[in-house]
């Protein structure tokens, strides 16, 4: 469904990706995984084309995306949640997820998939007309994530769900995150919180100084001693 | 001893009260002017972060552009009305290119650049067009004709408030209402207001930011263009230099109302207009200018977020 070849990013002069190949099929949970400044966000950003690409290829059913604009992207069935959420602080909990739904015309679907959400996230129902930016960080995420179903994506980019969420939080966003998949969209998860996203998965990849350092399915690099070094902070 | 109740009595006694209707619907009148023109100040800076600093141009073309319309249509025998309307119609048309074109030459090139440069860029537009309209017109002021029609009604009031005053202040309030629902209802004022708060993220729900600022430009210099050909019927008179004080001036009143504030750009010019006229009616009409550029000073000083500009505050 999503192919990257040989993509190489950069900031200016910094090269921030090397080469990076990751290949998504249709109905998976893939994961990367990797230290802060790997190069894990500048990756999703680089497949919705807010990061121009300099060398490589990006594909999404077999069309080349790389060279596309970002809405064309998101059109094509592309939703990111990116890191630190990136709610709309002074619109309402119901204006951010209208905005999800921006390319839209379908009233009757934009409408199910608003009860859709709300049944995933009955809070934000009771939220629902209060600004976004006096929601609390789990809130947020989770009106983060809803936004992006929103727009009924093929594929979904996660970046970070988890972070500075209390563990029974990240619980229930995992949770979704599965149901949501199971429901038939590929997902995209980019995580520090390596156990967690590794649980989750189908198959990761291990990013390292904006290399692609290993790949293979999940519980196997769960498992992999190397991993388990780096990220899971067990040697047992 | 007088009891205080005295002193208040003989205190309200001694107000002019008819001066005062006039020096605030005077006020109101100007503050208008400068609401419509600092809308598209605070709108343009909270999208892009950018003074315009050629906006106020686009007023004066479009008070231009309402003499053109007068001519070329009260030679075809056109009533006053018609071309009032006619005027304002062709100006708020043609002043959307000025702004559409503007952006794109002037500031989409200069798009990820540092700040100072796109406000070089606006500074060098408004001079261009200052300089464009005086070779095209005339460095004279220009006569622009009566075409405000009698409003009978308002005779009893008619020494604190003129038809054209009227006209001003209600086709102000009927605009700024109007553009208060489309940002707060329609798609495109949902998106203009998403873009405004986090442009990539508005990127990345499929909003194409590049039209979302121009059409942001579109809106700014229609509002212009309508103060613009308001004020002309207003004073009956224009020359190519009337965009740079009232620029400056409705400048002063989105900073004051809190810039990238939409309502209050609104409140900003009302309430500069207002300041400005009181002042220059108890104190002197020498220090009318010198009291807003004051009121902008303190403002910068004290309150730099203005009037109903809030700091920023968002949970983690």
């Amino acid at each position: 469904m999503l192919e990257l070849r040989g993509v190489c990013t950069y900031y200016g002069n910094i090269q921030a990706l090397w080469d990076v190949d990751i290949r998504i099929d249709e109905g998976e949970i893939v994961t990367l995984v990797g230290a802060n400044g790997a190069g894990k966000t500048t990756t999703l950003m680089s497949i919705c084309g807010v990061t121009p690409v300099q060398r490589g290829e990006i594909f999404f059913n077999g069309q080349t995306i790389h060279t596309q604009k970002t809405d064309r992207i998101v059109r094509m069935g592309v939703s990111q949640v990116p890191e630190g959420r990136l709610i709309f602080p002074e619109l309402t909990v119901m204006e951010n997820l209208e905005l999800g739904a921006y390319l839209r015309r379908d009233k009757q679907g934009i409408q199910e998939d608003l009860e859709h959400v709300f049944s995933l996230f009955p809070i934000l129902a009771t939220r629902s007309g209060q600004a976004g930016g006096t929601l609390s960080g789990g809130e947020q995420q989770m009106l983060a994530i809803s936004r992006a179903l929103m727009a009924r994506p093929r594929l979904l980019l996660l970046d970070e769900p988890s972070l500075g969420l209390a563990p029974i939080i990240i619980h229930q966003i995992f949770n979704i995150i599965r149901k949501v998949n199971e429901s038939g969209t590929t997902i995209f998860l980019v995580e520090q919180n390596a156990s967690q996203a590794l649980k989750v998965a189908h198959r990761g990849y291990v990013m390292e100084n904006g290399h692609i350092t290993m790949q293979d399915e999940g519980d196997k690099l769960l498992r992999n001693e190397a991993v388990r070094k780096a990220y899971l902070g067990s040697v047992d | 001893m007088p009891s205080p109740g005295f002193a208040m009595s003989t205190f309200f006694a001694e107000i002019d009260w008819r001066y005062l209707g006039e020096l605030f619907f005077s006020g109101l009148t100007k503050g208008s002017i400068y609401a419509l023109i600092s809308l598209g100040y605070t709108m343009v800076y909270g999208i892009i972060e950018l003074i315009n600093f050629a906006h106020g141009e686009i007023y004066m073309i479009g008070a231009f552009t309402g003499l053109v319309m007068a001519g070329v249509l009260g030679s075809l025998g056109f009533p006053a009305v018609g071309i009032l309307i006619l005027g304002a119609v062709a100006a708020v048309v043609y002043c959307s290119a000025y702004g559409y074109t503007m952006e794109k030459i002037a500031y989409r090139p200069l798009r990820g650049a540092q700040r100072l440069s796109p406000l070089i860029s606006a500074i060098g537009v408004s001079i261009f067009l200052q300089n464009y309209v005086l070779i095209a017109q005339s460095g004279e002021f220009l006569r622009y004709p009566n075409l405000i029609p009698d409003m009978p009604f308002l005779q009893p009031i008619s020494y604190m408030l003129r038809p054209s005053s009227f006209l001003i202040i209600v086709t102000s309030a009927v605009v700024m209402v109007i553009l208060t629902l489309f940002i707060k209802y329609t798609r495109l004022g949902k998106a203009m207001r998403a873009t405004a708060q986090n442009r990539k993220m508005a990127m990345l729900l499929g909003i194409d930011a590049d039209r979302i600022i121009s059409a942001t430009f579109v809106i700014g210099s229609a509002l212009a263009a309508i103060g613009g050909i308001l004020i002309a019927s207003h004073t009956q008179q224009i020359n190519f230099n009337i965009g740079f004080l009232a620029g400056i001036k409705a400048f002063t009143a989105a900073v004051l109302g809190g810039i990238g504030s939409i309502p209050g750009a609104m409140l900003g010019g009302l309430v500069l207009g207002c300041c400005e006229s009181f002042a220059s009616g108890y104190i002197s009409c020498d220090y009318e200018d010198m009291f807003a550029f004051a009121i902008l000073i303190l403002i910068l000083i004290f309150r730099p977020s203005g009037l109903l500009g809030k700091p920023k505050s968002m949970k983690v």
